[in-house]
């Protein structure tokens, strides 16, 4: 992407997506993206947080590439090795490697944080964008619903899931899933108002337009950038969730090497040999470290008006 | 037919009510509010509490119980009514303080909550007060120093909060602190020769040992929060250092800060007394969200302190399946919660005479 600028062809690509007359709307909306791009890319912290998540990503693609162990291999004679070449990070209390655990368990934290928003953040759409349009007595029934959920501490509300579905990483992302809509739907509502009497719906509407079809068309694709800021930015906050449903034994189980449980299991060994609980914790940190990054960023090009509010 | 406008003022009236035709009408909306979501509260824990896969009566007569005594106790139970009926037996009970006898204690869950409940308390309040106490004067100097160098430096101390998982950075404080440095002591409330030694009074060990004047027990437990509680605060620190610093830029440009020093205030005088004097009302509602969060963050913390609270009590009726309690405290946690919330809203309109 930013290689372009060194391609011969970058200057006729620039005129043609900075054009101020598009041609389709293909164009413009390629056009608006580029521009989004450079404004994105001059912020050095943003670019940091993009690059963790393209890490992260190609390490969780790349993972048997990279891993130079089985993560699950148990060699006891090896067990609870410091630091060396051929455990860059040690091993744990089972002599697995440590470093081709973090390397898988970046899967599994992709796996978490990609389910969540894909099973969230449609839902709150649907509601936020419905309550919002048709107002009324569904306005106040999905709206109540939603305060409800709001209402509980999300992690106590998802332990409390995860103990009625029982342990596991699929319900572990049921239940962070059920947590996290509420906010999306916060947000989708809020867009809605504003855009609902604007002059362009009335337009549409007079065309003979269904509710169903001015929602789905013309409000969701209005309301998604800013839904995308929000779900960037709560990435972090569903890692470390996963992560402490992990820890308390309650999410990904034995023998899968998610970071949490990795750091559940380090915790025994903590004072002597502290670098089994350490190393993914660290992991985690960089991780929801580069999506906050991320979503400071994204927020700033998409979404400037709430600039500065968590 | 109504009109789109009048959709609007309604749906906005029942989300927040942003128009304020009498104060009467007002706390009504409150208290109506408030019921609604207390229910829907316990509708959530009802729910959950039916879709365990865990057999309530099970539990009680074990799988190799004849068949009469499971249909009798699950008649006790009142689990061969219908639905609506239990959820409304189940709200009854809840309203009358009746939450269950946990499985593992074999106590009532009301009494094992008030029991552990003051450890959560005072873990809270005391990280609440390292936050302010650090979050609100990082935040004054981020907001004056906007752009800067310090400004930087607050920023990325704030980010870490929101990236670091807390029962991880618990862990590395005790490792640093307790057992390489030895500055502070291990996990736990007290150390083991203190206990009981102080009767409970208000649960609140640090209260119950000052009034009982028994100041070894006070600095011993003194000695035990610092770790937790300074852990625990670093996310409301977070949290509270930002928005003072969003709320001091708001302030900083306002006019009455120029009159002021064109007058000749003194500046540190325009910045901690006139400006931060503003700031103070809408940080009262972000100091009492932080408190709320904290409640949150205390479960893992307390894991990894060992500390005996609510936090603690849940994950470990959670890890013996001890369901009554779990949902017990998970009702108690969600109703506190909600509280705070309300308690927040009402300070702000009471500081802040434009919101009345």
């Amino acid at each position: 992407m930013s290689s372009q600028a060194q391609n011969p062809a970058a200057s006729g690509w620039r005129a043609w997506l900075l054009s101020a007359s598009p041609a389709s709307r293909r164009q413009a909306r390629l056009g608006r993206l580029y521009i989004a791009w450079l404004a994105f890319q001059s912020n050095p912290l943003a670019m940091l947080g993009l690059g963790i998540v393209l890490a992260l990503i190609l390490v969780a693609v790349f993972a048997p590439l990279i891993a130079p162990y089985n993560p699950n291999a148990q060699v006891l004679a090896d067990r609870l090795q410091y630091f060396s070449a051929a455990h860059p990070f040690g091993t744990d209390e089972l002599g697995r490697d440590i470093f081709s655990r973090i390397v898988y368990g970046s899967r599994l934290t992709l796996y978490i944080v990609v389910l969540v928003a894909i099973i969230a953040a449609p839902v709150g759409l649907l509601v936020g964008t419905t309550a919002g349009y048709l107002g009324g007595w569904v306005d106040r029934v999905l709206m109540r619903i939603t305060d409800i959920f709001l209402a509980f501490p999300k992690l106590v509300l998802a332990l409390a899931l995860v103990s009625a579905l029982g342990p596991g990483i699929e319900n572990a992302i049921i239940a962070i899933a059920i947590t996290s809509w509420p906010p999306y739907a916060r947000i989708a509502r809020a867009e809605t108002l504003t855009i609902r009497n604007s002059d362009f719906i009335s337009a549409v509407r007079l065309q003979g337009a269904g509710r169903l079809r001015i929602i789905w068309s013309h409000i969701m694709p209005l309301c998604t950038s800013s839904l995308i800021v929000r779900v960037t930015l709560d990435m972090a906050g569903i890692i470390l969730i996963a992560a402490g449903l992990g820890f308390l034994g309650l999410g990904a189980q034995p023998p899968l090497p998610e970071w949490g449980a990795m750091i559940s299991s380090g915790r025994n060994v903590l004072i002597n040999q502290w670098w089994v609980a350490t190393v993914p914790g660290i992991a985690i940190f960089i991780v929801s470290l580069g999506f906050n990054l991320l979503g400071d960023g994204l927020r700033d090009v998409l979404d400037p008006k709430s600039g500065g509010q968590g | 037919m109504t009109t789109p406008a009048d959709n609007l003022s309604t749906a906005g009236a029942g989300f927040k009510s942003l128009s304020l035709p009498s104060p009467l009408r007002t706390a009504l909306n409150l208290v109506v509010s408030l019921l609604l979501t207390f229910l829907g509260l316990l509708f959530v824990t009802f729910i959950i509490g039916r879709v365990v896969p865990i057999d309530p009566v099970l539990a009680i007569v074990g799988d190799r119980a004849p068949g009469h005594v499971v249909e009798r106790v699950r008649e006790e139970l009142g689990l061969n009514r219908p639905l609506y009926e239990q959820f409304a037996i189940y709200v009854w009970d809840v309203l009358q303080g009746d939450l269950g006898t946990s499985v593992l204690t074999a106590n009532p869950v009301i009494e094992d909550i008030k029991r552990v409940f003051p450890a959560t308390l005072e873990l809270a309040t005391v990280a609440t007060l390292f936050g302010v106490l650090l979050g609100v004067p990082m935040g004054v100097l981020a907001g004056v120093y906007a752009g800067r160098w310090p400004d930087q430096a607050i920023r990325v101390i704030g980010l870490l909060g929101y990236s670091i998982p807390v029962f991880w950075l618990g862990l590395m404080g005790l490792l640093l602190f307790y057992a390489r440095l030895d500055w502070v002591p291990g996990p736990g409330r007290l150390d083991f020769f203190y206990d009981g030694l102080v009767e409970p009074v208000t649960g609140v060990l640090l209260i119950d040992s000052a009034m009982a004047g028994e100041w070894d027990v006070f600095w011993n437990a003194a000695s035990h929060i610092v770790l937790p509680a300074a852990i625990l605060g670093y996310f409301s620190l977070a949290y509270i250092s930002r928005m003072t610093r969003s709320f001091m830029l708001e302030q900083l440009s306002q006019e009455y800060i120029t009159t002021a020093r064109v007058k000749g205030v003194k500046e540190w005088r325009v910045i901690w007394v006139h400006a931060l004097g503003n700031v103070w009302v809408p940080l009262v509602t972000v100091i009492a969200l932080s408190y709320a969060n904290l409640l949150e963050g205390s479960v893992l913390t307390e894991i990894v302190f060992a500390w005996p609270g609510l936090g603690f009590y849940l994950t470990q009726s959670l890890l013996n399946a001890d369901m009554n309690a779990v949902l017990g405290a998970t009702m108690v946690v969600g109703a506190v919660f909600i509280g705070i919330n309300l308690l927040s809203d009402l300070l702000y309109k009471l500081l802040d005479p434009r919101a009345r």
